[in-house]
């Protein structure tokens, strides 16, 4: 489920990286408000343990296969959402850099993937849900299992809408979902077994592990309907602003190209530039012309027969998008700036 | 059980890295910020190219191979890794030419729109795991660490990168050692039977989290106040700065001028 730097586009590379980079912000300052001392070490080192588990084969019943640990929801449920967030996303750090397991680029898609779905919707709307009251083994395999079915689901249709979104393959929409959502159902299936089978030992051995920290780690609901809403509304707002520029630019480069040179092409003078680029014109090997006047996404109809306007669909969620990185970029910067603060003021830890 | 080989190629992988970013060559010696910055703005222009686009792509094969050369490094790991990362992206892009079947014509050869695609996303994917390796190749963990505490990343989450980077070896070797004990008594095995998955993984997860009270307690003895020191404090050089700007030029002049085009057609206007 790692997504590439060579499946993605600037856009949505850079879109996922500052929303990424807004939410961990956000863990951090949780962190280190309500931090146990001993937080770092435990996180560094859960890292450490689930990059380990994730190479142990897992025998599923009657298949004869076998299955591997992704670790989100583990992290989630042993160190709750913020610290679990952060320690995801060092594991996938690592992978990206030691071993290519998902781009750098895309390293934004990946932490949202596979770890945001499982932290902050799969942990507080379902496994607290169903452990809330009171812990038992039923309700313990229940939690994961949904937990972990749904944080995959999510988590696979967001590879696919990212894929989409950036438009380096031919793969259709539809196909593609429906290719991944269920080999995603078994593996999310693996993953909520494993969880619990791994849970719930924890839960019988040291029941204080898992209660300290399903009692320990509320998400502040108030703080968190408050980001919500103003996600809400200034993606409205931008989204439309930036979707009526995405329409006349179908790439970045050439859009901030337009606006600092005034031209989408750099004009060639006259002499020798004029001379190479009729050359060019007739020999060249793919003529920047022909594609474009077929296939580029301004103003003509496709071969479907619809023409630009009909698309705004994806024009509106890219403008959503670009109002999100804006958002995001801003609270980030915010969170900066505080941290920044109260670092002068006390030593942290 | 395969679990082994595995364990084995990770750390092994890890320690191949890391030998090579211990070398003393003038890239290493590079500032790490500035490496980190050319990476990113190389991966930023090679996934900016439209995805027909495959000869503009090519000069940016430059900057891997100077790299390469400057810092001496041994192709074999990164191909390796190359390799092993390129069936994915070819799983994903070989149906580019089922879904994309409108036919162009390429110096005579017909071809569909979907081969072009498929290529070009494959070409990227190289030039981009490539240049993340050789990040990785020619700075290693700590400096990479110490310039992402440069670029304002919160201490918290650079100390518990490179805590989890400084225990995998040791996790891992654990894990192998259970997992070992494990497929000894029980050779027929495949993978781990269903009936010990949580009490494998569970006492593993037990031993892990007392090892973490116990390391937060030698930490706190020896004076740990949240703080990571690299021993390098050094800032960008002029020479540091000079690396990324002209890379960047560079990257930028291949984005906005299709190179190989351009010198076919000088080729070909002298034929004529």
């Amino acid at each position: 489920m790692h997504m590439a730097d060579a499946l993605i586009s600037p856009i949505v590379g850079g879109t996922m990286w500052a929303a990424t980079s807004g939410v961990m912000a956000y863990s951090i300052k949780k962190v280190q408000h309500d931090m146990d001392d001993n937080k770092i070490p435990l996180m560094g080192v859960m890292g450490a343990f689930v990059f380990a588990a994730q190479m142990i084969n897992f025998s599923i019943p009657g298949t004869g296969s076998s299955g591997h640990l992704a670790g989100g929801m583990l992290l989630a449920i042993l160190l709750g959402p913020y610290a679990g967030f952060l320690t995801m996303a060092s594991v996938l750090l690592i992978q990206a850099l030691f071993f290519a397991d998902g781009g750098l680029l895309a390293y934004g898609c990946n932490v949202f993937n596979l770890g945001f779905f499982s932290c902050f919707v799969a942990y507080p709307m379902i496994d607290k849900w169903f452990i809330r009251d009171e812990m038992t083994s039923k309700r313990i395999f229940a939690a994961s299992m949904v937990s972990s079915v749904v944080a995959l689901q999510i988590g696979a249709f967001s590879v696919v809408l990212q894929t989409f979104l950036s438009g380096k393959t031919e793969l259709p929409f539809g196909t593609f979902a429906l290719f991944m959502q269920p080999i995603h159902l078994g593996i999310g299936v693996v993953e909520g077994l494993v969880t619990a089978a791994v849970v719930t030992y924890v839960w019988k051995a040291r029941p204080e592990i898992i209660e300290k920290s399903i009692h320990g780690q509320e998400l502040n609901g108030h703080s968190m309907k408050k980001v919500i809403t103003t996600l809400a509304i200034v993606a409205v707002i931008v989204g439309s602003v930036f979707s009526w520029f995405a329409s006349a630019s179908p790439d970045g480069l050439e859009w901030s190209m337009l606006k600092t040179a005034g031209e989408t092409e750099l004009e060639t003078p006259d002499g020798i530039h004029k001379t190479l680029s009729q050359i060019q014109t007739k020999v060249s090997f793919l003529p920047d012309y022909e594609f474009k006047n077929h296939e580029s996404d301004e103003a003509v109809p496709t071969e479907a027969g619809e023409p630009w306007p009909a698309v705004s669909a994806g024009t509106s969620i890219s403008g959503i998008i670009g109002g999100l990185i804006t958002l995001l970029s801003a609270v980030f910067t915010g969170f900066m700036i505080s941290i920044a603060k109260r670092r002068k003021k006390r030593i942290i830890v | 059980m395969n679990s082994m080989a595995n364990f084995s190629n990770t750390l092994y992988n890890m320690g191949v890295m890391n030998d090579l970013a211990r070398k003393d060559t003038p890239i290493h010696r590079i500032h790490p910020l500035a490496k980190v910055l050319t990476t990113f703005v190389y991966l930023l222009i090679l996934v900016s190219f439209d995805r027909y686009e495959i000869s503009g792509l090519l000069p940016l094969i430059f900057y891997p191979l100077l790299v390469f050369l400057f810092a001496e490094l041994p192709a074999g790991p990164i191909l390796k890794r190359i390799l092993f990362v390129e069936p994915f992206i070819i799983g994903i892009g070989i149906l580019n030419p089922f879904f994309d079947q409108e036919i162009v014509i390429i110096g005579g050869i017909a071809l569909s729109r979907g081969w072009i695609t498929f290529f070009s996303i494959f070409i990227k994917s190289g030039l981009a795991v490539t240049a993340g390796l050789l990040l990785m190749a020619t700075t290693g963990m700590d400096k990479l660490a110490a310039a992402l505490r440069l670029l304002k990343i919160p201490r918290l989450f650079v100390l518990q990168l490179l805590l989890t980077y400084r225990y995998i070896s040791l996790l891992m070797e654990e894990v192998a050692r259970t997992i070992r004990a494990y497929s000894l008594r029980a050779p027929t095995h495949k993978g781990v039977h269903r009936s010990a998955w949580g009490s494998l993984a569970g006492q593993l997860l037990l031993r892990t989290l007392d090892r973490a009270q116990r390391i937060y307690q030698a930490m706190c003895l020896r004076g740990f106040t949240g703080e990571y020191h690299t021993g390098e404090d050094a800032h960008m050089q002029w020479r540091d700065f000079i690396y990324v700007i002209s890379w960047s030029i560079f990257f930028v002049i291949i984005r906005l001028y299709n190179i190989p085009m351009v010198i076919g057609a000088l080729l070909m206007g002298v034929i004529r």
